[in-house]
């Protein structure tokens, strides 16, 4: 049993130590030292309270969108449509923040949940034609990103704003930010939206393996006939996994809105939190702890990576490079598989031409 | 006439890059492998074009005068289409071989090529960004055929030549895919690899290419794209093409005359949501709605129109020889 679960988690550290050391390759093959790049990198995610809490602060979305494809992955469902759900969210908390003026009891976590049902909503469109028409979700959900992104930058410039480029501050009652909290972090821009992440994690572990739901939604992701002969509602599940996964979704939305930056701005392209959220589902084999992890992972090289090129002169598109091949990896696990066997075929024959040599020896 | 006349070329310019990526793609699906990272080939086209076009037209201006300063874009779109065919191969090494999920390694192309790009941009000129390019493609009226009377003006005249290549190039690959041999087989490796395989195809070897040509296509779409729209490379040149790209293949029914369809469909609405506002019948809506039309008609499409699209049976599972 304890194998087993060591055989899911070998691969994705493989995985990164390969990332890594590709990493480290092309930093040598283009004149650079790959162990001041790394140490870069590592004092710019953690030098100082500023760095570290800046690294919480990118991680806190990551958690949430890798989540989110998480969940649908569980049911059989790829999400791409993550970025468009996070511009809904992101849209509809600062709505909500911007609109009303109540107590911070009731004005937060009315504009986190409007974030998430606005999530919710547009997870539910693809769900729905998948579940009814079964349309691929893959395409659906790359529409909605687009339809997101134009439809959330006019309603900043027609409803919210008059032509403006950006919406108001939301207001105090609504916001994540703490004065204490910023001023313990040397005012980076962390927020309490890390700890809604961690029980978003809570929920996603409770929720899958804990509720019936959560076990018919398994069982569709593992084999959906059976599941409809088991007497399982295949369609409610598909349109109930987009909803949620689109729900964590909003969710990374609002810790832009409500955290990091406490407005939207006209977006000309897309986040990447959710196309990041891919890999750091993948590289936590879709558990919550394991997104937890991933995204640890993913906010230390994509803050860190932004001290590079001041500290040790490489250009920080070298993290993304690292990322992409991290993901390349644990995709062709099949790989490391076979590489391990390879290894320990050539640990046995080099064993049994010792054993011989030695055994020839003795006579 | 005049709005025809308006609306049809920037539709076509639209559209070009789209069709010659969605051939790839329908090349690689109809093979079984699905390509998510179209986008990514797209961007290593449009990279390594907009560099090959810098760095190669002072010395061909200097050898060859003007005649150097046409063929310059040329020889930076076959560069480009050649490098992004071997950039594949990382997507046909990690699905055919290595078995991997390929929508994750689709995805994980995506991230490679911008990261590339946008690394080699910096290590070469030291800024995020290359200057805009000396010799991109020109628009010309096509001879004989731009005097033809009202057709002429609309479809050859102020056009580019890369647009009708694209169109030529979808009746090409329908012709290979349905008509030849190699065409079959590609076919028959996407629908029944065990099938296939039983009489002697060699199903790996088929997607290796087919993956490849995708590669090449892409290399195409995105450099063409480069060299007619943006004119250098930064972080947003290539921002979604290739998954609308993508959306063509899947609406195009995997068919390359479907995709041509459907990405010419995208030009025309991508063309009207930019000039759309001086259009007198379309000037009263808003932007926003030209703006996500033809994502929307998409699904509608999906859903409604199209129906349920076969894609090719074998598509996304990887071929393991003596499975059943």
């Amino acid at each position: 049993m304890i194998l087993q679960k060591l055989k899911g988690t070998w691969i994705p550290l493989v995985a990164i130590g390969f990332g890594l050391l590709a990493g480290a390759i092309i930093m040598l093959l283009f004149g650079y030292n790959p162990i001041q790049g790394y140490i870069a990198l590592w004092n710019g995610a953690f030098e100082n309270p500023y760095f570290t809490g800046e690294t919480i602060r990118l991680m806190t979305p990551y958690i949430l969108s890798g989540l989110a494809v998480a969940f649908a992955f569980r049911s059989g469902l790829l999400n791409i449509g993550v970025e468009g759900q996070v511009f809904v969210g992101w849209l509809a908390a600062v709505w909500v923040g911007t609109a009303f003026s109540l107590p911070a009891f009731i004005h937060l976590p009315l504009a986190i949940l409007a974030a998430a049902v606005a999530g919710g909503l547009w997870g539910f469109v693809p769900g729905y034609l998948k579940a009814k028409y079964q349309v691929h979700e893959v395409i659906i959900t790359i529409m909605m990103n687009y339809i997101a992104l134009y439809s959330t930058n006019a309603i900043i410039r027609n409803v919210l704003t008059d032509q403006g480029e950006r919406t108001d501050y939301i207001a105090e009652s609504a916001s994540l930010k703490s004065a204490w909290l910023t001023e313990l972090m040397e005012f980076s821009n962390i927020h309490f939206g890390i700890i809604l992440a961690i029980f978003s994690a809570l929920f996603y572990w409770y929720f899958i393996e804990k509720t019936k739901y959560g076990f018919e939604l398994k069982a569709v992701g593992f084999n959906r006939d059976a599941s409809k002969y088991a007497g399982m509602s295949v369609k409610r599940s598909i349109i109930m996994s987009m909803v949620i996964s689109g729900g964590f979704a909003g969710l990374a939305g609002a810790m832009e809105g409500l955290g990091t930056f406490g407005y939207m701005s006209l977006q000309n392209s897309f986040t990447n939190i959710g196309f990041d959220g891919i890999a750091i589902a993948l590289l936590g084999g879709n558990t919550a702890i394991g997104v937890i992890l991933a995204s640890g992972l993913f906010g230390v090289l994509k803050n860190g990576a932004l001290n590079m090129p001041t500290s040790a002169g490489v250009p920080h598109e070298l993290v993304d490079i690292i990322t992409a091949l991290i993901i390349f990896f644990v995709a062709a696990s099949y790989m490391i598989i076979l590489f391990r066997e390879q290894i320990i075929s050539m640990y046995h024959k080099l064993k049994h031409k010792l054993s011989n040599i030695s055994s020839k020896e003795g006579k | 006439m005049s709005v025809l006349q308006e609306i049809i070329p920037s539709a076509f310019l639209f559209a070009a890059p789209l069709i010659f990526t969605a051939l790839g793609g329908v090349l690689s699906e109809r093979s079984g492998i699905i390509n998510i990272g179209l986008e990514g080939l797209m961007v290593m086209g449009a990279f390594v074009g907009i560099v090959v076009n810098l760095e190669l037209a002072p010395f061909m201006m200097e050898n060859f005068g003007s005649t150097g300063k046409l063929l310059t874009p040329w020889i930076s779109i076959l560069v480009a289409a050649i490098v992004s065919a071997l950039f594949a191969s990382l997507h046909a090494i990690a699905t055919v071989t290595f078995r991997a999920d390929q929508v994750v390694t689709g995805v994980a192309i995506n991230f490679l090529a911008l990261g590339v790009g946008l690394f080699l941009i910096k290590q070469i000129y030291g800024k995020g960004q290359t200057d805009m390019v000396d010799a991109p493609l020109n628009s010309t009226d096509i001879p004989l055929l731009s005097d033809i009377p009202f057709i002429g003006p609309i479809f050859f005249e102020g056009t580019y030549y890369t647009n009708w290549l694209a169109v030529i190039l979808a009746f090409v690959v329908w012709y290979v895919i349905f008509k030849t041999p190699f065409g079959l087989r590609l076919r028959s490796v996407g629908e029944h690899p065990i099938a296939a395989d039983t009489v002697g195809i060699n199903v790996n070897k088929m997607r290796y290419i087919a993956v490849m040509l995708s590669g090449f296509f892409g290399g195409i779409g995105g450099s063409v794209f480069a060299l007619t729209f943006a004119q250098n490379f930064s972080h947003g040149t290539i921002s979604g093409q290739g998954f609308i790209a993508l959306a063509a293949v899947v609406f195009g029914k995997w068919h390359p005359l479907g995709a041509l369809g459907a990405a010419i469909f995208f030009g025309v609405a991508q063309s009207l949501s930019v000039i759309g506002s001086g259009i007198p019948l379309l000037e009263n809506i808003p932007s926003v709605y030209l703006q996500i039309a033809p994502y929307v008609l998409t699904i509608l499409a999906l859903v409604g129109l199209v129906g349920r699209a076969e894609s090719p049976k074998a598509l996304g599972t990887p071929f393991i020889k003596g499975s059943r």
